[in-house]
C-alpha cells in the first residue's frame, strides 16, 4: 500500500489543477439555478481529490466544467479553473478541444451509456488516440490492445473487435478506463466510477485506479456519494451542498473530526458493515433543496438538526464562509457553530457509535 | 371512516395512531414462508424462425429458505445471482420451473393465475426503482387505491379515506392523493410504492433493492420507515439487496446468494464476524469503510478474480470454484451440500471454515461419501447429515468432529 502523507489544501498558485470561485449557473424560464455557485479547490499530481455530495449537489456540473462540456449549452460560467499553469475557461472550443482526452480525461458513471454501441470497444479507444496522435490505424490498434491488456481485459487482442454490449459492466468500465488513460492525461475525472458495479468489482477497478495512478502519476478527481470509497481512495475530501462546498481538507480529518452538520448526516445515516446493529441510522431530514430557490443564509439549515444553536437565527440570514474551523488552517467549514468537533463527539458520535466515545 | 365489515376487518382505522394488525394468525416466528429446492430456468431460444430452445439460463436452482412471521431474511449477492429473480418467484411474477413455495401451509408454487389472485394479497412487492414502478398517467391516490379496487375489499366511495390513510403511515401529505408521481422525488416516490405494498396488508413484503436508487440521505428515512411499519404491522421482510451494510442493518439472518444457489446462511453476528464461505468472506472484505480513513490507504483484502460465470452454463461442482482462492479437485467434481454447521448456520463449502482457517482436507467428505479428490469411496459410510433443508434443525454438523452434534 502506498503511504499517503495529507495534501495541503491551503493556496493552490503551484497546484497543478486550481479551481478558483468557479460558478456555474444556468438561465432557464423560472429563473437562474445556482448548479455551483463559487467552488474553489486546488489538486496535486499524484494526489486525489474526493468529491462528495448528493445528487443535485452540483458535482458533475463542476467536473463537466472542467473538462469544457457546457460550451454550447446557455450556460453561464466564470470563476477561473488552471490546469498546469493555463486557465481552461479562458481557451476557445478548439483549444480546449485540443486538451480534452489529452490532459484531462473523464470516466463516466455509467459505461453502457458512455459507449457507442455501433462501434467496437478497439476502435473507439484507438479513435481516442489517434484524434491526439498522428499514427497509423494499426498503430493506433495495437496501442488500444496495450491499454486494454494495462487495464485487465483478458484476452485483449481478441476482446478488441467485440461491441461493448459484448462486454461485462466491470469490463466496459475498465475500457472506459483504459480510453480515459490511453493518453496519459495529466487529470483524470471519475465520475462516479464504480456505483453501477458490484462490490468485488468495485474493489477491482478501485485497485485498478489506484495502481494506474501510481503509474502514470496523474492528479485524479473522483466524484462519488460512497464515504467508504473516498476513505480508502481519497487524500484530500470535498463535501458539496447546493453547489457550494461546505467542507474541505485531507480525508482523514474529514472523516475522523468533521465540522459541518451535513456531513455528520452523511456519516450517521449510511450503516456500516462493522459498525453495531442496534445503533439506529440517523435520516437527515428533509429533501434536497431546489437549486432554482435555494434556502437564505446556510443552504442547509431547513435540514440542520443543529441550527437552534446558533444565536439570531444567523443561519437563516447569513451564508457562512468557507472558513477554517478549530482544527488548524487545512480544514475548512462553512459552518456558523462555534464547537463543531465538540457537539460532533458528545451529541453524534455518542448516538451512531458510543464504543468510539469511549475509546477516545 | 366508519369500519367496513368486508371479508378482512378495515383494521388500520382503529383510534388514532394505534394500529392494529391483520387477524394474527402466526405467532411472531412461526414459519409463515418456506421455500424448498426452487427453480426457475428460463429459456434461451435460438435465432431465426423456428426459435427453438437451445439452452436455459439457470437463474434460481434449487434455493430453500424459511421464513418466519413479521422476521426478515436478507437475500444478498453480485447482480445476476439470482436474487431478484427469487423474490419475483415468490410474489409469483414467475412460475417456478420446480421446487415449492408453502406460504401459510399452501403451495402456492403450482397455482394457476385464478388460483393465485387472493395470495397477491397476502405476498406483495416493493420495487427497486420508484421511477418506473409506478404509472405516470395515475394519480397517487389510484396508484394507492388500485389493490383495493381490484380485489373489492372496500366500496369505491370509501377507497379515498383509506388512500389517505396510507400516505400518512408512510409519512406523505394525505392531501396529495390527487398529485402525479413526477411531482414527488425519489424519495417520496419510494414511500408511494410502499404504500401501495401496504394497502392490502400483506403477511409478506418482497423488498427487491428499495433503498439502492436513492440517495444517501433518503435511504436512512426509507429504511427506518420499513422498520417501522415492519414493527407496527408484523410483517414478514424478504429483504433484497446487494448492500451488505444495509441487510445487516435491516436483517436479523442473511442468505448469501451466488449464480442461483444459497452459499452460506446464517444470523448476523456469524455472518458478517465468522463467515465460512469463501464467497461470503470475499464479498465482505470488498465493501470500502469509513473507518479506514482513520488508517489511510487501502484496506488489506480478499480479491476476486474475474467475473460470476455464466448462468446458461456453470462451472461443474461448486459454483464457485472459478473464482475461489481454495479450489481444489474436489470442488470440480462435487456439488458441496448446503449443510448446518451451527445452531443458526448453513454453509455450502468442501472447505468450509473462518478466514485463514480454511480446512486442509474437504470438510464434506465425510457426508457426500467421497474421498478428499472428489471421487466415490465405498469405504466411507455417508455420515447422515440433512443437507438443502430449508429450515434449521437441532442437531447439525460439527466441522471440527465431523460428526453430528447438538451444540
Amino acid at each position: 500500500m502506498t503511504e499517503f502523507s495529507l495534501t495541503k489544501s491551503g493556496s493552490g498558485e503551484d497546484a497543478f489543477l486550481s479551481v478558483r470561485d468557479l460558478k456555474v449557473h444556468f438561465p432557464t424560464q423560472d429563473g437562474i439555478v445556482k448548479a455551483t455557485d463559487g467552488l474553489s479547490f486546488s489538486l496535486e499530481r499524484g494526489k486525489t481529490l474526493g468529491i462528495v455530495g448528493e445528487s443535485g449537489s452540483g458535482k458533475s456540473v463542476s467536473s463537466s466544467a472542467i473538462l469544457g462540456l457546457h460550451s454550447g449549452s446557455n450556460a453561464k460560467i466564470s470563476g477561473e479553473i488552471i490546469l498546469d499553469g493555463e486557465d481552461l475557461l479562458s481557451l476557445s472550443e478548439e483549444e480546449m478541444r485540443q486538451r480534452r482526452g489529452k490532459d484531462v480525461a473523464m470516466i463516466f458513471q455509467d459505461p453502457l451509456s458512455a459507449m457507442h454501441p455501433y462501434y467496437t470497444v478497439g476502435n473507439q479507444i484507438a479513435e481516442a488516440y489517434r484524434v491526439h496522435n498522428d499514427v497509423t490505424k494499426a498503430a493506433a490498434k495495437a496501442r488500444a490492445v496495450e491499454m486494454l491488456a494495462r487495464v485487465g481485459i483478458p484476452q485483449p487482442d481478441r476482446r478488441v473487435d467485440d461491441y461493448p454490449h459484448q462486454f461485462s459492466g466491470g469490463m466496459r468500465q475498465r475500457a472506459m478506463i483504459a480510453m480515459g488513460l490511453i493518453n496519459d492525461p495529466g487529470l483524470l475525472i471519475a465520475d462516479e466510477p464504480t456505483t453501477a458495479l458490484d462490490v468485488t468489482v468495485q474493489a477491482q477497478i478501485l485497485d485498478l485506479l489506484q495502481d494506474l495512478q501510481r503509474e502514470f502519476n496523474s492528479a485524479v478527481i473522483i466524484i462519488t456519494h460512497d464515504l467508504g470509497v473516498v476513505a480508502e481512495m481519497a487524500d484530500d475530501v470535498l463535501v458539496m451542498y447546493a453547489g457550494r462546498a461546505v467542507e474541505y481538507g485531507p480525508c482523514k480529518e474529514i472523516l475522523t473530526h468533521p465540522e459541518m452538520p451535513y456531513t455528520w448526516g452523511l456519516l450517521s445515516s449510511v450503516p456500516e458493515v462493522t459498525g453495531d446493529t442496534d445503533a439506529p441510522l440517523i435520516p437527515i431530514p428533509g429533501n434536497p433543496p431546489s437549486l432554482l430557490n435555494p434556502p437564505s443564509g446556510c443552504a442547509f439549515h431547513p435540514r440542520c438538526p443543529h441550527r437552534d444553536k446558533v444565536a439570531d437565527d444567523l443561519c437563516k440570514t447569513e451564508l457562512p464562509e468557507l472558513l477554517p474551523g478549530g482544527r488548524g488552517p487545512g480544514h475548512t467549514k462553512r459552518c456558523h457553530l462555534a464547537n463543531p468537533d465538540e457537539i460532533y463527539q458528545t451529541e453524534v458520535l455518542a448516538e451512531i457509535a458510543p464504543d468510539l466515545v469511549k475509546e477516545s | 371512516m366508519d369500519d367496513v365489515n368486508l371479508e378482512k376487518p378495515a383494521d388500520l382505522e382503529a383510534e388514532e395512531g394505534t394500529v392494529v394488525t391483520a387477524a394474527e394468525e402466526k405467532a411472531p416466528g412461526e414459519t409463515i414462508l418456506e421455500v424448498e429446492n426452487l427453480q426457475m430456468y428460463f429459456p434461451v431460444k435460438s435465432s431465426g424462425i423456428i426459435r427453438r430452445t437451445v439452452g436455459h439460463v439457470q437463474a434460481v436452482d434449487g434455493v430453500s429458505f424459511q421464513l418466519g412471521a413479521g422476521e426478515s431474511l436478507g437475500l444478498v449477492g453480485e447482480s445476476g445471482c439470482g436474487k431478484s429473480t427469487t423474490g419475483r418467484l415468490i410474489t409469483r411474477l414467475y412460475k417456478p420451473t420446480g421446487g415449492s413455495i408453502n406460504f401459510d401451509g399452501k403451495d402456492i408454487a403450482k397455482y394457476t393465475p385464478r388460483e393465485i389472485k387472493p395470495i397477491r394479497r397476502e405476498i406483495q412487492m416493493i420495487f427497486q426503482d420508484p421511477y418506473t414502478s409506478l404509472n405516470p398517467r395515475h394519480t397517487v391516490g389510484s396508484i394507492v387505491g388500485a389493490p383495493l379496487a381490484i380485489h373489492k375489499l372496500v366500496p369505491r366511495n370509501k377507497i379515498l379515506g383509506r388512500v389517505q390513510e396510507l400516505l400518512e403511515i408512510v409519512g406523505l401529505n394525505p392531501e396529495h392523493y390527487n398529485r402525479y408521481p413526477h411531482e414527488f422525488s425519489g424519495g417520496q416516490r419510494q414511500r408511494i410504492g410502499i404504500a401501495r405494498a401496504l394497502t392490502l396488508h400483506p403477511k409478506v413484503l418482497v423488498a427487491d433493492e428499495p433503498v439502492s436508487a436513492l440517495d444517501v440521505s433518503i435511504q436512512a428515512q426509507v429504511v427506518n420507515l420499513l422498520k417501522d411499519l415492519q414493527k407496527e404491522f408484523g410483517i414478514a421482510f424478504l429483504f433484497i439487496a446487494h448492500d451488505l451494510a444495509i441487510v445487516r442493518h435491516f436483517c436479523p439472518e442473511v442468505a448469501v446468494m451466488y449464480l442461483g444457489k444459497i452459499v452460506e446462511v446464517a444470523d448476523r453476528e456469524t455472518l458478517y464476524n465468522r463467515p465460512h464461505h469463501p464467497y461470503t468472506q470475499a464479498l465482505l472484505s470488498a465493501v470500502p469503510d469509513v473507518k479506514q480513513a482513520a488508517i489511510g490507504g487501502r484496506r488489506d483484502r480478499m480479491r476476486l478474480e474475474g467475473d460470476v460465470p455464466s448462468p446458461i452454463n456453470p462451472p461443474s461442482g461448486c459454483r464457485f470454484r472459478t473464482r475461489c482462492p481454495l479450489a481444489q479437485e474436489i470442488c470440480a467434481k462435487q456439488e458441496p451440500p448446503l449443510l448446518q454447521i451451527g445452531k443458526r448456520h448453513k454453509v455450502a463449502c468442501h472447505f468450509a471454515g473462518e478466514l485463514g482457517r480454511h480446512p486442509m482436507q474437504p470438510v464434506t467428505a465425510g457426508v457426500l461419501g467421497v474421498d478428499s479428490q472428489g471421487n466415490p469411496d465405498p469405504s466411507v459410510t455417508p455420515i447422515d447429515a440433512p443437507a438443502d433443508q430449508p429450515g434449521f434443525a437441532d442437531t447439525w454438523f460439527d466441522l471440527p468432529n465431523q460428526a453430528m452434534s447438538k451444540g
